[in-house]
């Protein structure tokens, strides 16, 4: 058993002169990737989110749809649509454009709902309070509102991180370079497939694991405060 | 014109629609398993054993922080490596429920613990054992609390299953790449296929939010 | 000439079918005290919220020492005013809320401070010592730097006013200031509202309280469904009531 083990872990050094350097930069791919469509995430969604409390039926409309479509249907769909399906139309995305475009519009819907949660989650009364001490809108929101929602909002926008960067080893399948597409090749190359997804499994594991930890300290430290927020 | 539109429909949508049952066979099994193992987790977790509960957390831990696709390939292409084969279909369904049993058995933690501790004094208290009580007070009132995310997870999963087409298990998205290369018919296959993926998950988004709605006015 | 501090007049107010206010007048001279009674639903929060704007009346107009209040004059006709305009007339009027609505993320003194420093431009230091001195006035020196979490009920809304002091406005409105709190704590918010009233603040309270609202107000006004069907000297109203429903509605109070 111990034998099949070492023998099974010394293929690592074995291979590393020509798959080190290959991970390494696929790896980073994958982290520049989830850079990319958590801001357009971030950015899409707040729009998404204060439009669908536009005073306009259409933007109303057009927000609420967009919620529902973006979480309504699986990532890999919208990627192939955005990477196969726009050609015939004359839009030729490269993978990786086609990639955080579609992960970060799809996230989108998702930080939409946290951000319009994170809002609403501030009880009425607090704005009334700040209207009758005289504050417009805009101040009632800078001062009031936003002060509080933003410790509401920032647990499960971690999370989303961590969402994206699994994510985005679906990117792979549109021949994306990034960690999942780098192991796959390597493994049909090497005819050592376990190896290449393992050592890829662990490195997501070492990416997204310090995340995690430090979502859950941060929600133990806001859940304190939120108490005061939602009385 | 829109004879030719339903026809191209009917043509191209009924491959997909094969598809779609075993999108939603994987989703249905896939689903009712991640329950099992995520309850029986969450349960065995209550007996404070402390090297099991790392092991579980542990586990926990590996599924929730690594990508599904990672998880489905080291069984699909890892495993005959190893000498052990098996289908696109099980390989999907079993990588899908440990992934989903990992979840789920956080969901059924919280909801345990959000219970557990007056009402099982309460049921003492009148004489059940603890497996009464577990069986007739505390699980009935887990399911109330846990039902929201339960089918937000199946969404999730519902849509998790257009990945496997990454080992050719033959679910919607794996039939819609063959239909491409066949017809070459890009950008209407792939809407198609979009819009089936909706039409299967818009009625359990629906149900989902009456739960939630349900929920918050029994609170 | 001169106009009374707060005119309404024939105010309505319709949430949808619903009509809650159905033509109210109310005249208020400066340093009176109005209390509305009147048994639940029957629009007394709704009529109060309408005075600073809150509520939007469907119909019917506000005068504040004779200048339209929540609107703008436009020839014939009248409009909206813009968020900051209405936003500086309600900087006139102090408001007391049932839940306190306290700010939980600043501390007593920083809910105090916060309005003149963001919404009159006050500087900092300024701010500082007037809140400081409304505190005081509410008697929760100690309390100062607490957060509202580590306060009890009676000293949430005993900042709340002070929060409401603030801004040093003429007319004070009380929404139910005693509602909410366990009635061990009532007593020190009633008697910070009638040291309020021996200053010759103008307000106008919407109370259960009714004992406390004959020994403050200057005028009563009864509401029942909408209207006001009774009103005058607590001498009259409370002591020597003519309706029926007030004489009800009276009785019943006295039985809890």
């Amino acid at each position: 058993m111990i034998e099949s083990i070492k023998g099974f872990l010394l293929v690592y050094p074995e291979n590393w002169h020509d798959w080190g350097p290959q991970i390494y930069a696929a790896m980073w791919v994958t982290i520049k990737l989830t850079i990319c469509s958590f801001t357009l995430a971030t950015v899409m969604g707040l729009l998404i989110a204060v439009g669908k409390m536009s005073p306009i039926k259409i933007v109303r409309g057009f927000c609420i749809g967009y919620i529902e479509v973006a979480r309504g249907i699986p990532t890999l769909a919208i990627l192939f649509l955005l990477y196969f399906g726009l050609v015939p139309l004359g839009i030729v995305l490269d993978a990786f454009v086609a990639s955080y475009i579609g992960l970060g519009l799809t996230a989108a819907g998702y930080m939409a709902e946290i951000f319009r949660a994170g809002i609403g989650a501030i009880h009425k009364g607090q704005r009334e309070a700040a209207y009758a001490v005289g504050m417009t809108p805009y101040k009632s929101f800078r001062y009031i509102i936003f002060p509080q929602a933003i410790r509401i909002i920032i647990p499960p926008l971690l999370n989303m991180l961590i969402i994206l960067l699994k994510d985005t080893s679906i990117c792979s399948l549109i021949s994306t370079d990034e960690l999942m597409l780098r192991a796959k090749d390597l493994a049909m190359m090497s005819f050592r497939p376990m190896h290449l997804f393992l050592l890829v499994g662990v490195i997501y594991f070492f990416l997204a694991w310090p995340l995690s930890i430090l979502t859950r300290r941060v929600e133990k430290k806001l859940q304190k405060s939120q108490r005061n927020a939602l009385a | 014109m829109l004879t030719e539109l339903l026809n191209k429909v009917y043509e191209l949508g009924t491959p997909l629609l094969f598809g779609a049952i075993t999108t939603v066979t994987l989703t249905l099994s896939s689903l009712v398993l991640a329950i099992i193992l995520g309850l029986v987790l969450a349960l065995i977790r209550l007996l404070n054993i402390k090297v099991v509960n790392a092991l579980i957390s542990t586990f926990v831990e590996i599924f929730r922080n690594t990508p599904v696709l990672a998880q489905l390939f080291i069984l699909y292409f890892g495993l005959p490596y190893m000498g052990i084969k098996i289908s696109p279909f099980l390989a999907a369904t079993i990588g899908l429920s440990l992934n989903g049993g990992a979840l789920l058995s956080e969901v059924f933690r919280a909801g345990l613990s959000a219970i557990h501790f007056g009402q099982r004094e309460s049921a003492l208290s009148v004489g059940m054992t603890p497996w009464m009580s577990l069986r007739y007070i505390i699980l009935p009132q887990t399911w109330r609390i846990t039902l929201p995310p339960i089918g937000n997870y199946a969404i999730a999963l519902l849509k998790d299953t257009a990945v496997v087409s990454a080992i050719a298990a033959p679910e919607i998205m794996f039939y819609a790449r063959n239909l491409v290369t066949r017809t070459f018919d890009t950008t209407f296959i792939y809407i198609l296929a979009a819009l089936l993926y909706f039409c299967l998950s818009f009625p359990l988004a629906r149900i989902v939010d009456r739960f939630e709605r349900n929920q918050k006015v029994w609170q | 000439m001169n106009s009374p501090l707060l005119r309404l007049e024939n105010i309505h107010k319709n949430f949808g079918d619903l009509e809650v206010l159905k033509g109210i007048d109310l005249t208020l001279e400066k340093g009176k005290k109005v209390a509305v009674i009147g048994p639940s639903g029957c629009g007394k929060s709704t009529l109060l919220r309408c005075i600073n704007y809150m509520e939007i009346p469907s119909s019917g107009h506000i005068y504040m020492e004779g200048e339209l209040f929540g609107e703008k004059k436009l020839n014939n006709t009248f409009g909206k005013l813009n968020s900051k305009e209405l936003a500086k007339q309600r900087s006139q009027i102090g408001m007391v809320f049932q839940s306190f609505n306290l700010w939980p993320h600043l501390t007593a003194i920083n809910n105090v401070a916060l309005g003149p420093t963001v919404v009159n431009q006050m500087p900092k230091n300024e701010a500082y010592e007037l809140a400081k001195s409304m505190i005081e006035k509410v008697h929760l020196t100690p309390k100062i730097n607490e957060y509202p979490e580590r306060l009890s009920g009676g000293q949430q809304q005993r900042v709340a006013i002070a929060r409401a002091l603030a801004q040093q406005p003429k007319l004070m409105l009380f929404d139910e200031p005693t509602s909410a709190l366990d009635p061990e704590l009532i007593g020190e918010v009633l008697n910070v509202i009638q040291e309020l009233a021996s200053e010759g603040r103008s307000m106008v309270l919407v109370t259960h309280e009714i004992n406390f609202a004959r020994e403050l107000a200057d005028h009563i006004i009864f509401l029942h469904d909408g209207i006001i069907i009774e009103e005058g000297p607590p001498s009259e109203v409370i002591d020597n009531p003519k309706n029926e429903r007030l004489k009800t509605f009276l009785n019943q109070i006295v039985k809890t």
